[in-house]
């Protein structure tokens, strides 16, 4: 049986790493706006987006892999718990995917001067998205528990190789207008001083928890759900 | 160092002014950079709104947790 409630540590009735999650976002709104960014053309200071646009991708590749390990996990042990995981995991990952594209479309018409282009990056990630959008599909399609579970645990591994070659490898071997690919340097290359990496790097672990959050909120609720749903059974 | 001195200054300055934004004697930090410090001040409010509620949300669940224990 899987466990109910919070587990970690609380501090003032919210688990320490919430904590975390909310000192860490704070600092990046705050002091992302204020400290110095470089000054180059075209970008101007849309560059500090690289707190809060980038790190939505950064925070949902890091929840992708969280959820593959679960996957994995719920292969081996077959456990309830580990399918919720992985699940709930990949719904906060969509959601924060939908954050990052329509960020990246606002940058994108300022900075390129179109929402759209047919760049590889930019088309990659709409198909890993949607790659992704079919395991909800697949999930919502089965009945059956531990069937579903499997199938569902099987495909994340598949989604998961799928989604990293086509916004990490693809993008690489063409031509690109996105920092980092196509031989395009990425922001880590030449203009992120230490000022930017002082805030960029505590924002990908804020976003990330932030996220974790919510995937913690919605986990706990599918156990509850679940619990009633065997108690009416019975 | 000098810019984590001057997010030090604004956190403690931004809280007892907020209230006098539009305030013309008032116009000091927050007047400043072309007034960048009231958009974050805005940045802030809506984001610890939302953390405000998250918390309250969290909260309840725990309580529905216990109750369902």
């Amino acid at each position: 049986m899987h466990k109910i409630g919070e587990t970690s540590a609380q501090i003032l009735g919210l688990a320490w790493w919430k904590w975390v999650a909310i000192i860490l976002v704070f600092f990046s709104l705050t002091a992302g706006m204020l400290l110095d960014v470089p000054k180059l053309p075209i970008l101007h200071e849309t560059i500090r987006n690289l707190y809060y646009h980038v790190t939505q991708w950064f925070g949902m590749m890091i929840i992708l892999t969280a959820s593959l390990v679960y996957s994995i996990i719920h292969l081996a042990k077959g456990d309830r718990r580990s399918d919720i995981i992985a699940s709930e995991a990949i719904n906060v990952a969509l959601f924060m995917g939908t954050l990052g594209l329509l960020t990246g479309m606002l940058w994108a018409k300022n900075t390129w001067g179109t929402y759209w282009t047919g760049d590889a990056k930019l088309n990659g990630v709409a198909m890993g998205m949607l790659v992704y959008l079919a395991y909800t599909v697949l999930r919502g399609s089965m009945d059956e528990e531990q069937k579903r579970g499997r199938v569902s645990a099987v495909y994340n591994i598949f989604a998961y190789v799928m989604f990293m070659v086509f916004i990490m490898v693809l993008p690489r071997m063409t031509d690109s207008l996105h920092p980092g690919n196509g031989g395009n340097p990425g922001f880590g290359g030449y203009d992120l001083n230490n000022n930017m990496k002082l805030v960029f790097y505590p924002a990908i672990i804020g976003w990330t928890l932030l996220g974790v959050w919510l995937i913690n909120i919605r986990v706990r609720m599918r156990s509850i759900e679940e619990k009633r749903k065997m108690n009416f059974k019975q | 160092m000098k810019n984590v001195n001057r997010i030090l200054v604004w956190l403690m300055a931004f809280l007892p002014y907020s209230a006098f934004a539009s305030d013309v004697e008032m116009a000091d930090l927050l007047h400043q950079n072309g007034k960048i410090y009231v958009v974050v001040g805005v940045i802030a409010i809506i984001f610890v709104g939302l953390i405000v509620y998250l918390i309250a949300l969290d909260r309840r669940l725990t309580k529905i947790e216990k109750e369902e224990k």
